[in-house]
């Protein structure tokens, strides 16, 4: 097996990023960073602000203060599908997979914008086009073994089971073979069987691909685990930043999980 | 299964035994019956045509375009007059290139700046579009009424004399047109079953968050959606026009689409096809056969019927199956 994984320079830096809705301030000057290769985890209570950061980095909000850098260039507001473009891939919380489609179909649009063909092409399925489409049906094939679907192949996403519904998102998101992958809750009601799996996974990812994974999850004890580095949130503030020891010791961690008392 | 779904059972068991009854009563010769039955499927096809650019639209942007039926209009007048200087196929590719720019501008100036608004607040501004095209297609084309001729036939033919008394009268126009209006169905099911656009296009019309996070651009999108749909009403106002003229009374067609889309579901294309399918035979039959029966049993002044059985049948749909045929049945979170 090759080991494509050696933690490198930062590959994205959140500088002093500030977004409030109206006047809900839900991330105030939080910075950090996240090193190419490197599994970085964003942990916090319920609120923390943890989903609006990956909103955030992948370009569904703007925030209204700070500076984010995405492979040494400074990133003005861009919308979701320009930052698929640059190389940032997610799966989302709550399920946003094409429910309609078949499994295949549903990676294969993952591909869509390595497509070059025009649209003619396409329709008649001729020449590049075709070429095009046995390639890019290669690669997820690849996907769909790496992720041990082969099984559900032609069937409509909305009739798997949820951990298959989330491997499916997972198998997605990779085959828009991304530097970064941003992974909202991937554990998020599952069962210990499923979040087993879910973990070996994504530390396959990494190791395989060299993919720089950030991940936001509730449960301490997986994200523990897997993570090199980890940054708390809490009400909208970063509290903590390093690795999963010291901030298991961190008391500003253990008050805002556990309460402090008064 | 069954038991539950009762009235629906029951509605299209009706619509059945309305279809069979003339000539199971043996009310109507063979031959008419055939005839009748051919010409409502003639129009259901241009129905199923109009209906399918509503459910194009509805399925990728959420948007109910009342435009569409202006958009048959004004592409109908734009071959039309074109085709008065040039061969209308001629015509015909270059009202393509018009819509495609139709669609490209409806994008640019009425959806762009209204995305994330309010369903209505979207369905205002295509109830705006509509009343432009309409009157800006006359400015442009001008208002009278226009023939298109196809350069085939309209004399109709007899067939089958030799198995019925009388054979069946059909009119070459008319099958050349349906033809032509199943392979376009035929070609979009393709379209958007079996390439990487098709692909993005349903990926877009299930969800448009995670459409975007995978890089697929909702504005392209919705250009090609609405370009799509603009050709779709070309076909069916070509069509349309060959047969009846193209007049203003065109638009009003797509006020035909609607019970058409309620009785097939909104989302989708089957639905607009069968349902488009079932109403043009639907209203014809009552027309023909239904009419004269209640004109004598309860002593009316007249028919009419085709006016108004559309939207009967829509609305005893709303009551028993409001997701219409095909529809996505709707559940929201409590």
């Amino acid at each position: 097996m090759q080991h494509a994984r050696k933690i490198g320079e930062p590959i994205l830096t959140v500088e002093g990023v500030s977004l409030s809705f109206g006047g809900v301030r839900a991330l105030q000057d939080v910075s950090f960073d996240v090193r190419e290769h490197e599994i970085r985890a964003i942990i916090g209570p319920n609120g923390a602000g943890k989903s609006s950061m990956l909103n955030v980095i992948n370009g569904v909000y703007h925030p209204q203060d700070g500076k984010i850098t995405f492979a040494g260039k400074v990133r003005t507001d861009v919308d979701p599908h320009e930052a698929a473009e640059r190389g940032i891939a997610r799966t989302f919380q709550s399920l946003a997979l094409f429910k309609g489609m078949s499994v295949l179909d549903n990676i294969m649009t993952g591909r869509n914008l390595k497509m070059r063909a025009n649209l003619l092409l396409q329709a008649l399925r001729i020449g590049p086009a075709l070429r095009e489409e046995i390639e890019h049906r290669a690669a997820v094939e690849r996907i769909i073994d790496f992720l041990e679907i082969q099984a559900y192949r032609k069937t409509p996403v909305g009739r798997l089971p949820y951990g298959l519904q989330k491997r499916v998102d997972l198998a997605r998101a990779l085959a828009l073979e991304p530097r970064v992958l941003l992974l909202d809750e991937p554990m998020a009601g599952m069962n210990v069987e499923e979040k087993q799996d879910m973990c070996r996974f994504i530390l396959d990812v990494n190791d395989q691909f060299g993919t720089t994974i950030v991940l936001i999850e509730h449960d301490m004890s997986v994200v523990m685990d897997i993570s090199d580095r980890v940054v708390v949130l809490d009400y909208g503030r970063k509290i903590a930043d390093g690795t999963p020891d010291a901030v298991r010791s961190n008391q500003a961690v253990i008050d805002a999980y556990l309460g402090v008392s008064h | 299964m069954l038991k539950k779904n009762w009235p629906v059972v029951a509605l299209i068991a009706l619509l059945v035994a309305g279809l069979v009854a003339p000539l199971a009563t043996g009310a109507s010769p063979v031959g008419f019956y055939v005839e009748v039955l051919l010409g409502g499927l003639m129009t259901g096809v241009l129905y199923s045509l109009v209906a399918l650019g509503f459910v194009l639209i509805f399925k990728a942007s959420g948007v109910f375009n009342f435009a569409q039926g202006a958009m048959v209009l004004f592409a109908a007048l734009a071959v039309a007059r074109m085709a008065e200087v040039m061969p209308w196929w001629l015509a015909a590719l270059l009202a393509v290139v018009i819509m495609v720019i139709l669609a490209w501008l409806i994008e640019r100036l009425v959806l762009r700046p209204l995305v994330n608004q309010e369903a209505i607040a979207l369905l205002m501004a295509t109830l705006g579009v509509t009343y432009f095209l309409d009157g800006f297609g006359q400015t442009v084309w001008g208002s009278d009424i226009y023939e298109i001729n196809l350069g085939i036939a309209k004399e109709p033919v007899m067939i089958l004399d030799t198995l019925f008394q009388g054979g069946i009268l059909v009119n070459k126009e008319d099958f050349v047109a349906a033809i032509a209006a199943a392979a376009l169905v035929a070609a979009l099911a393709l379209f958007f079953q079996k390439t990487p656009t098709g692909r993005a296009l349903r990926a877009v019309a299930d969800d448009h968050q995670a459409a975007q996070s995978i890089g697929i651009p909702l504005n392209r999108i919705w250009v090609i959606v609405w370009s799509v749909a603009g050709v779709v009403a070309l076909v069916a106002g070509v069509i349309w026009g060959a047969k009846l003229g193209v007049q203003f009374s065109i638009s009003q067609v797509a006020l035909k689409a609607l019970p058409v889309v309620i009785l097939g579901g909104f989302t989708s294309v089957p639905g607009a096809i069968v349902g488009g399918l079932i109403i043009g035979v639907g209203e014809k039959m009552a027309e023909v056969f239904l009419g004269p029966v209640l004109v004598k049993a309860f002593d009316l002044a007249g028919g009419g019927i085709e006016n108004w059985f559309a939207y009967m049948l829509a609305l005893l749909f709303l009551l028993v199956r409001p997701e219409g045929l095909f529809g996505e049945k709707h559940i929201d979170r409590v």
